[in-house]
């Protein structure tokens, strides 16, 4: 309700700025509107703008640092005792303390430390509120009064007004760059504080994994524990599976769809393709689970193989699946950037259609085709839920595709679902193979999109 | 009508080493775009070692019937061609010929240059590989030598033959095009206005190139230019609006034309 | 290469009937390549959603059997209140099992009897009390009532459990198997329409599950999304495709978006845990969180679809307007951005169906959690749809699996919804120039 309260104000005070800047900005000139610089309109706007952006970076301010700051106080005034728990108990504390505080919590047993921190938590919470308040209306009434003083016939509120919206679209733009320095940063950093722990030697080469010994105190870094390498020929596996699956259909429903379907089959086919690839990946993943992998079992059983349930060729296949619209459709534009005018000089010389498609457009549109299969590895490589749901988790170094293998995405999620301490190596090991994850698809990512703008340009 | 006179007229024979032997005859051919009639009742007759040039303003269906003599239309979806038009006796468009075939006797060079993004060999020797016409190794060689030979290009390129043909000039570009519809040994040549992307120098070295290749083939030509229908040709068929005006020996079309619409045409007032 | 010259008219192609066939032979095998794999990636699709629907449709219904209860005043609300608040608070729990010990007269021992109530869901003591709460006028009288059925039952009628397989290793023994055979034969057992599935958040009890909470996880963390990326995205287009000059700067946030969008998804979820759980200390598995991660995930794909709409304005336009003398931004705000608009509102849309998809990153962030509330707002724990999804796929009891089957069902008719409103949009605004 609180929000509610806070954004109406922010509005009207915003809306009363405007008002005040348009007036006034008459009101200078006598409601001669020619004799102003910049229409009215750009004077309230400023004002507005003025009123508006320190309010803004008040509340985002709070919505950062209130929790961090209230929860901070709070935690001094406890019992000694439970200032000393871990972090993850203290949270669980500090949100039945909230919850106390909120009355959704209610009964004679709770203790009355609790309560007392409970009153605290409101008072804190009160004063944070009461103090938010102030702070939106002292900025936003300061602003306002600093815009107002400058209006005059002669301002140039447009030019103003045009310079603020510029560096919004600007800060905008760089958000995208933040997101990676952010993605690198973190990733890097809870990275080294793993490699702190286990040496990055053993990590990259090692060739034993079982991380869940390391949840006791004595075994932590303990050897052997966290070789990657089983880890890394698992997802090598599931993503050759799916490659042997995705790129043959899709590249040649991709020729088909390009070089021979009618407008109509066209029409009817590219949307059903849209269709799988719009599927949600986790139902892949329960289809993987459900139906693809108990049927290679029972398959298997019945020509005498042993298959484990959860093998690496089911989850390889259904993720094949996924992967063919993705191969398809990059493909299909590939193809149809080859210039006409190359099929015209084959179909000249008599060539039939699939001998000008295997000897001159495949040839001529490889680097494009090359680029979108590396994307497509990428993908797969990332893909994270048909694996944990189809995919096993113990880390076997093998290359026999019936046999269950674990993925770095596997991992990732099972390292890090659950209860967790945020320090341990085994949680932190997450961070390292997220980090080994990302390098491996940016490098990908960014070959193949390097090849394929090349090749979009050669044609251009 | 006037034009189904002009088809029954018996050409003047001006050039005694032309001879009379029709290699293509067009009847009553037509062109859809699905519903629009983009050529309309075309009869004319291509005669062996004669250049036939097909000049008329843009748009006018040209370019729609050339590529009529090779099915090219074929690989338009939309595009539909009505009437007959015979090769040696058998109609192209008849179901038992196979536009595969057919293309393999009869060449076409396009508008614009369009080497294929391989070596400047592989660009030659593509049409003779998929035809299966050379059984050995040499023979292949002397293909692709002979056609460059042909199209006037061997002496430029002969120590680069590995190279992209997307390397070389427009106007070498397009005589390799040229020499990779000469390799697989045709008997008709359709050049689609072959120098309309090509400079001045480029294009007479072209121009000279199709009247040496006169003497071994059945030229069709369409050209946006008067003056290099006159050089190169002939015969000149005029068109207009999809339909074939007037068709005769060059020399007549340019002096003397029965119809003002080529009058029109060629003294530059419609185009 | 040969010095002499060759006579290349000497060199016919081979025109034989032989080799044309065989080249044919060659296009139509070729041919067939590319149908089959149309038609392997069409069954493929089309499988899905039969494994999906067969599954999946029989959670819409759910076992019901007619109970003849009475609504004892003396048990309910002796002092004749009607009060909501004394009613709730009633044994309701003795009023069902009453109830249904009277329609089995013969089962005595307490063994049997507890075997008996199971029959029945463990939820019909607050079905009744609902009842009397909602109507005070059936306290005191006896009326004929549906209730819910147990979910072994519940899949017992729907087939799911085979009568042959031995006793001990069947969910339904052989006691129950009687009495429900019983009922069935007095035409007491029903299916009807599962409004559960629809109105409750998660459960341990199948037959007490449902996908309201998870569905309102989803509309408030794609809520945060779109607030945040459909302004920040657009801005970042206009900025990038008007205003940027073409220098280095551009030119890595040009590469950084188009990278940034092949960036796994997972690892959005990982920065989310390290940047916003840990570092900001935003709450965990909340929807605010969730709907920042999302943000982050689809903001390069909104920039580059609203950049591709700004590009398809075409430069005449903006030369009129700068010509009648218009700012650049008065002109970006008044002609370039209006129609630029469905394009961009298009690009959205679809962006958001990935984001109401997306299960991983939310995993890293804990909205993994078991919740059975129905979260309230964006900082509430919660959980989303696909998540949902993926937690009944993980539980072992079979009435679960119809029940993740039906959530995906629901799941897909939103993105359909989604993607068709995408498509009728971009078709109703489509414009040539």
């Amino acid at each position: 309700m609180n929000t509610v309260i806070l954004l109406i104000a922010i509005l009207g005070l915003t809306a009363y700025g405007y008002q005040i800047g348009r007036r006034r900005a008459l009101g200078t000139v006598n409601g001669e509107r020619r004799r102003l610089h910049s229409l009215p309109e750009y004077h309230g706007a400023y004002v507005a703008l003025w009123c508006l952006v320190p309010v803004v970076i008040i509340v985002f301010a709070w919505l950062i640092f209130e929790t961090t700051i209230i929860n901070g106080i709070l935690v001094t005034s406890l019992p000694t005792e439970q200032q000393a728990l871990p972090k993850s108990q203290l949270e669980l504390l500090l949100n039945e303390i909230a919850n106390i505080a909120a009355g959704t919590r209610q009964g004679a047993d709770i203790d009355p430390y609790k309560i007392a921190a409970a009153r605290q938590y409101s008072n804190l919470s009160l004063v944070s509120t009461g103090l938010q308040v102030v702070l939106v209306l002292i900025a936003g009434g300061v602003g306002l009064a600093l815009a107002k003083r400058q209006i005059s016939a002669r301002f140039r509120s447009r030019h103003s007004v045009e310079r603020m919206i510029r560096i919004m679209l600007v800060i905008c733009s760089t958000i995208a760059i933040l997101t990676t320095i952010g993605i690198v940063l973190s990733l890097m950093f809870e990275a080294m504080r793993f490699f702190a722990k286990v040496s990055a030697l053993e990590f990259l080469f090692g060739l034993h994994w079982s991380p869940q010994t390391a949840l006791r105190a004595d075994q932590v870094g303990s050897t052997g524990a966290f070789g990657a390498v089983p880890i890394f020929t698992g997802t090598l596996l599931i993503t050759m599976i799916s490659m042997l699956v995705a790129v043959p259909v899709g590249l040649m429903s991709a020729i088909y769809m390009a070089e021979y379907a009618t407008p109509k089959v066209r029409g009817i086919v590219k949307p059903l393709l849209e269709i799988l690839a719009g599927v949600p990946t986790v139902v892949y993943g329960f289809f993987a689970a459900l139906t693809v992998g108990p049927f290679i079992r029972d398959f298997g059983d019945s020509v005498g193989l042993s298959v484990a349930s959860e093998s690496a060729l089911a989850a390889g296949l259904v993720m094949g699946i996924m992967i063919i619209p993705f191969v398809s459709s990059l493909s299909d534009d590939i193809i149809n950037a080859v210039p006409q005018s190359l099929r015209d000089g084959a179909y000249a010389v008599g060539a039939t259609r699939s001998e000008t498609v295997k000897q001159v457009v495949i040839p001529a549109a490889l680097p494009g085709i090359v680029g979108s299969i590396l994307l497509a590895v990428s993908r797969a490589i990332g893909e994270t839920m048909i694996v944990v749901m189809a995919a096993g988790l113990s880390a076997n170094l093998t290359a026999n595709p019936l046999e269950a293998v674990t993925t770095v995405t596997v991992q990732i999620v099972t390292l890090l679902v659950g209860d967790q301490e945020f320090d341990s190596a085994k949680t932190l090991a997450a961070f390292a193979l997220g980090l080994v994850l990302f390098v491996v698809t940016l490098i990908l990512n960014v070959i193949a999109l390097t090849v394929v703008r090349k090749y979009r340009e050669k044609y251009d | 009508m006037e034009n189904m006179a002009m088809a029954l007229d018996s050409p003047v024979n001006d050039e005694p080493a032309v001879t009379e032997e029709t290699k293509v005859s067009a009847r009553d051919v037509g062109v859809f775009y699905g519903e629009a009639n983009a050529l309309r009742d075309v009869n004319i007759d291509f005669k062996v070692n004669q250049v036939t040039s097909l000049i008329g303003p843009s748009g006018c269906g040209k370019s729609t019937f050339i590529r009529c003599l090779n099915r090219m239309n074929d690989t338009i979806d939309s595009c539909r061609v009505v009437g007959s038009i015979i090769m040696d006796g058998r109609d192209i468009y008849s179901r038992d010929v196979d536009p595969v075939e057919l293309r393999a006797r009869v060449g076409m060079v396009f508008q614009k240059p369009n080497p294929f993004p391989k070596s400047i060999y592989d660009n030659i020797a593509y049409g003779p590989r998929i035809h299966g016409m050379a059984s050995r190794g040499g023979e292949l060689d002397a293909i692709v030598e002979g056609s460059l030979r042909s199209a006037g290009l061997w002496e430029e390129v002969k120590d680069r033959l590995a190279e992209p043909g997307t390397g070389l000039s427009g106007g070498q570009q397009q005589r390799l095009c040229i020499a990779r519809a000469i390799a697989v040994s045709p008997e008709v040549i359709l050049m689609d206005e072959p120098c309309s992307a090509l400079d001045p120098i480029a294009t007479a070295k072209i121009e000279e190139l199709i009247d040496e290749l006169r003497q071994n083939y059945t030229i069709v030509i369409v050209t946006h230019s008067m003056q290099q229908a006159a050089r190169v040709s002939q015969r000149t068929a005029f068109f207009h609006l999809g339909n074939l005006v007037e068709q005769g020996d060059t020399e007549h079309i340019f002096t003397n034309p029965d119809d003002d619409r080529t009058k029109a045409y060629i003294t530059g007032r419609i185009g | 290469m040969t010095d002499q010259v060759v006579d290349i008219r000497a060199l016919k192609p081979d025109l034989s009937p032989e080799r044309i066939s065989r080249r044919y032979a060659a296009e139509r095998r070729f041919r067939l390549y590319g149908l089959v794999a149309i038609a392997v990636a069409i069954f493929m699709l089309a499988l899905l959603m039969v494994v999906i629907v067969s599954k999946g449709y029989s959670a819409f219904v759910q076992t019901h059997i007619l109970v003849e209860v009475t609504f004892d005043r003396e048990v309910i609300d002796p002092d004749d209140t009607n009060d909501p608040e004394v009613i709730s608070q009633a044994n309701f729990r003795g009023i069902a099992r009453g109830a249904i010990r009277k329609m089995f007269p013969e089962v005595t021992s307490r063994r049997d009897r507890r075997q008996l109530y199971r029959i029945f869901s463990s939820e019909i003591d607050f079905q009744l009390m609902r009842m009397a709460r909602d109507d005070p006028s059936v306290i005191g009288t006896t009326r004929q009532v549906w209730l819910k059925a147990g979910a072994d039952i519940d899949m017992l009628t729907k087939g799911f459990i085979d009568r042959d397989v031995p006793e001990s290793n069947r969910r339904v023994n052989d006691k129950s198997l009687g009495w429900y055979d019983r009922l069935d034969e007095q035409q007491l057992v029903s299916r009807r329409f599962n409004t559960t599935f629809f109105t409750a958040a998660d459960s341990r009890e199948p037959e007490q599950a449902g996908i309201l909470g998870a569905l309102v996880g989803s509309f408030l963390t794609l809520a945060v999304t779109l607030v945040l990326v459909f302004p920040v995205g657009v801005s970042a287009a206009v900025y990038l495709e008007e205003f940027a000059p073409k220098n280095k700067w551009t030119d890595i946030i040009e590469v950084n978006i188009n990278n940034l969008a092949a960036v796994p998804s997972i690892v959005f979820g990982l920065l989310g845990l390290a940047v916003f759980l840990n570092f900001f200390e935003l709450p965990r598995s909340a929807p605010l969180v969730g709907g920042i991660v999302l943000a982050l995930m689809t903001l390069p794909t909104i920039i580059i679809a609203s950049r591709s709409a700004i590009m398809a304005v075409p430069p005449s336009i903006r030369e009129a307007a700068l010509g009648v003398g218009a700012s650049h931004m008065q002109t970006v705000a008044h002609h370039v951005l209006p129609l630029a608009l469905p394009g961009m509102l298009t690009g959205t849309i679809i962006g958001m169906a990935r984001a109401l998809g997306e299960t991983a990153p939310l995993l890293m962030i804990g909205m993994v959690a078991f919740i059975v509330d129905i979260p309230g707002s964006i900082t509430d724990a919660s959980t989303v749809l696909p998540v949902q999804v993926f937690l009944w796929a993980d539980a072992p009891e079979r009435a679960f699996v119809e029940r993740t089957s039906a959530a995906t069902l629901v799941l897909l008719v939103f993105l359909v919804a989604m993607n068709l409103a995408a498509i009728l949009l971009r078709k109703k605004f489509e414009r040539r120039w």
